[in-house]
């Protein structure tokens, strides 16, 4: 298996560099998904999270760097590896992991979990627990703004092995025959659960699967977010101008399992190291800020300190939230 | 040789149509191929070719004759080498298919006797009669001019006028923004439509019938029904899907099935299957307005059927309540779609024996109104429950279960079913028939419940 693909780091044009505020602000929501996922590894093995949990480690820039793309009334919906869409889009963490511990302060009542939760207040619409299916939500969702007359975006992410599902084809389909203004978000973090993308796919570049659709694709470093921002900025503007659906291939990795329960055979500890040394997200902005001395040690120090406590206080909360009422059992089955 | 052009079948449940234009006259010289006459059913107008060569001698049904029977004679062809088709036997082909026609459910309404007013419409509301077809158009249209949010989508809801005429003349009311014609793609229309529910639209997901929405089933059920209560109450779904359920006519296994009890089985989701028109149209307009998810279950031989509708501005029936179509003391009849029809008949036959039956029209299946079933048996201690579906599981066996739980003293006899047999549909016409229930077997079944033989 190929190491996670850096060329198009490495290949891509200068650019100028982005300002010390919005530099800083990436490497705050990047370090908060990873604090937070940590974290939520750690309350998984004290069996205070149950069910399936599958952490974002290794792939925050590819959230951070679409969600600096979007704006208001912009939708985001994904797949089951959600807490980093859900913390980049503004939601509570504390609310977030009470989710995840099954309590009724969780943003679903304790009733979703970690594949199921959303937010209508922040435009996050899941979180969906079957491979693929937000496809055709995502594409409904960018219906309904054309249908309204808005210009606003919808985000629709999957991954690698969401990419081999019919309805994203049927979804391709309808998105370009009418215009509709998705951006398809692939997380390319190169496994299917346990299964290489060379393993499962005839062609294994993502960003060509819109061709014939006609619909455009590129393919992007998923471990930059800056390169991520800007592929980011380009669909979006693209969406807005009523030009259709457009594809975005990111090349990331993850770190962690599929879910806590993977037993790791099929890729070499060796592998995951090698990216983590050479290609980490969060690495890759604290060296720009601190190579550029936009900031110092300290200042990010600082940030580490108030991002341990918002984890914690995160952590804190979704173990004192109490269980949900009995009587929630039946609720919200039907308006 | 003569040879008689008969009026063809164009479509399984076709058995008249009107003949509404000649394209030849009498002397004209037809080829093969050439378009000699059009004819209209109430699902759409189609052509006719000839199939055989020769000169029209006598056109023997007129232009714009309505209920011309199928495998009736419209005209006669006259062979232009008469004597060369003698010597090779005679030319016997006409337009249309050879096979002998086979039997079909009948269009028409069967009589009711003696019709219970349903309660929730006023006493002396003016009537006017429809064709279900008809009223389902009316309340689509109703609720898209009330709600800009009300759009429908589907399979030939558009350019074609929907291919059971249901959708016919929306689009040129309401444009292609709000009636949009899909590619086939059941599982993504139907997942972009809860998708557009989610973003606070009010889709009409039409499936050109309930057989190809098994497609679709996991947006229907994980997305539409579930997310509601997977967020927390915040992500309501306010979408229907609706087409026609169950046996058409001869269109075998895999076109003939009845989904009541798949989607009555899941919390989450609202199902209604009415029979007669006024249902049609004031639960189609309440499940278009519920906020929840709706599976609107019709049926392609009720669409023409004419029943009578009240002619009020607003004609709006709750979902959820089953109505008591005639009053009767001996046994409770409970059905629901185009079942009703065959309990209806049954109720008839069983009158002129002195047997007086109660009959429920279900109308909606989830919630089920087990109520009125139960309050039914608790006067006549006797049931019997009648449907297209299946057997196992099915909705009958939900029926029966509720009557001997909640009813169980009352009861003189087992709850009984008369469902579908418990085999994929047959094609061959003998065969169709027997796996679907019959009026003999609800009478049958009726009597048994009695222990009259």
């Amino acid at each position: 298996m190929a190491k996670a693909d850096t060329a198009s780091r490495a290949a891509a044009p200068p650019r100028p560099m982005p300002g010390k505020d919005a530099l800083l602000r990436y490497y705050r929501e990047m370090l908060l998904i990873r604090r937070f996922e940590e974290k939520a590894g750690q309350l998984y093995g004290m069996g205070l999270i149950g069910g399936f949990c599958h952490l974002y480690i290794g792939q925050e820039a590819v959230v951070v760097g679409m969600q600096a793309a979007i704006g208001e009334g912009d939708q985001v919906i994904t797949a089951y590896r959600d807490h980093g869409h859900m913390l980049a889009c503004g939601m509570d963490p504390a609310g977030v992991m009470a989710e995840l511990t099954g309590r009724s302060g969780g943003y679903s009542k304790g009733k979703g979990g970690s594949m199921h939760m959303f937010s209508r207040e922040k435009n996050f619409f899941g979180g969906h627990g079957i491979v693929g299916a937000q496809l055709p939500l995502g594409t409904g969702l960018a219906f309904s703004n054309k249908y309204k007359g808005t210009d606003r975006v919808c985000l629709t992410y999957f991954g690698d092995g969401a990419a081999n599902q019919g309805q994203v084809y049927e979804s391709f389909n309808m998105a370009e025959l009418w215009k509709l203004p998705v951006v398809y978000v692939i997380e390319n973090n190169q496994y299917a659960m346990g299964t290489a993308i060379s393993r499962s796919s005839a062609e294994t570049h993502l960003y060509k699967r819109g061709a014939s659709f006609n619909i455009p694709g590129e393919e992007v470093d998923g471990m930059d977010v800056l390169a991520v921002r800007d592929a980011g900025d380009r669909a979006v503007k693209w969406c807005r101008e009523g030009k259709g659906p457009i594809i975005l291939e990111m090349k990331t990795y993850r770190y962690r399992g599929h879910s806590m329960s993977d037993p790791a055979k099929y890729r070499t500890r060796e592998e995951v190291d090698h990216v983590r040394e050479t290609a980490d997200p969060i690495d890759h902005v604290r060296k720009m800020l601190l190579e550029s001395k936009l900031s110092s040690e300290d200042e990010l120090k600082e940030i580490d300190k108030d991002i341990r406590a918002v984890v914690n206080h995160a952590a804190e909360f979704a173990q004192s939230s109490p269980e949900p009422d009995p009587s929630e059992l039946w609720t919200d089955t039907i308006h | 040789m003569p040879t008689e052009i008969l009026m063809p079948a164009l479509s399984p449940t076709m058995e008249e149509g009107k003949l509404a234009k000649w394209h030849v006259k009498v002397g004209d010289k037809v080829t093969s191929g050439d378009v000699i006459a059009e004819i209209e059913t109430d699902k759409a107008t189609m052509e006719v070719e000839a199939v055989d060569e020769g000169v029209v001698t006598k056109l023997l049904v007129d232009e714009g004759t309505e209920g011309v029977k199928v495998n009736v004679p419209i005209a006669v062809l006259q062979g232009e080498d008469e004597p060369k088709a003698k010597a090779n036997g005679g030319a016997t082909a006409s337009t249309g298919p050879a096979a002998k026609p086979a039997p079909k459910v009948s269009a028409a309404a069967p009589a009711a006797v003696a019709m219970a007013s349903d309660p929730s419409i006023a006493p002396g509301t003016p009537m006017v009669t429809m064709t279900v077809r008809e009223a389902l158009r009316e309340a689509m249209a109703e609720e898209m001019r009330r709600d800009p949010a009300v759009f429908l989508m589907g399979e030939e809801v558009g350019q074609y006028q929907g291919a059971y005429k249901i959708s016919q003349g929306l689009l040129d009311e309401f444009g292609p923004k709000r009636v949009i014609d899909t590619p086939i793609t059941e599982q993504g229309f139907a997942g972009l439509g809860v998708g557009a529910a989610f973003g606070g639209l009010r889709p009409i997901v039409e499936f050109m019938t309930w057989n190809f929405a098994m497609q679709a089933i996991d947006q229907i059920i994980n997305s539409a029904g579930k997310t509601l209560y997977m967020s927390g109450g915040q992500m309501g779904c306010p979408i229907v899907f609706r087409g026609p359920n169950g046996a058409s006519a001869r269109v075998a296994a895999q076109h003939s099935q009845s989904y009541g009890s798949w989607y009555a089985h899941v919390p989450g989701l609202k199902v209604v299957a009415p029979y007669f028109a006024a249902d049609a149209k004031g639960l189609l307009k309440a499940a278009i307005r519920d906020p929840n998810p709706v599976i609107f279950l019709e049926n392609e031989i009720v669409y023409g059927r004419s029943f009578d509708v009240p002619k009020v501005d607003d004609f709006v029936l709750p979902i959820g309540k089953a109505r008591v179509v005639r009053e009767g003391r001996d046994v409770t009849l409970v059905s629901y779609s185009i079942t009703v029809g065959l309990v209806l008949q049954a109720a008839e036959a069983l009158a002129k024996e002195g047997i007086e039956a109660e009959i429920i029209d279900l109308r909606s299946l989830r919630p089920l109104d087990t109520e009125t079933v139960i309050a039914s048996v608790k006067k006549t201690n006797r049931i019997v429950t009648v449907e297209e579906g299946w057997p196992i599981c099915g909705i009958a066996s939900e029926i029966a279960t509720q009557v001997m739980e909640q009813a169980f003293d009352h009861l003189d006899a087992p709850p009984t079913r008369v469902t579908g047999k418990d085999v994929p549909m047959p094609y061959a016409a003998n065969l169709e028939k027997l796996a679907l229930p019959s009026v003999d077997d609800v009478i049958a079944a009726a009597k048994a419940v009695l222990y009259r033989s």
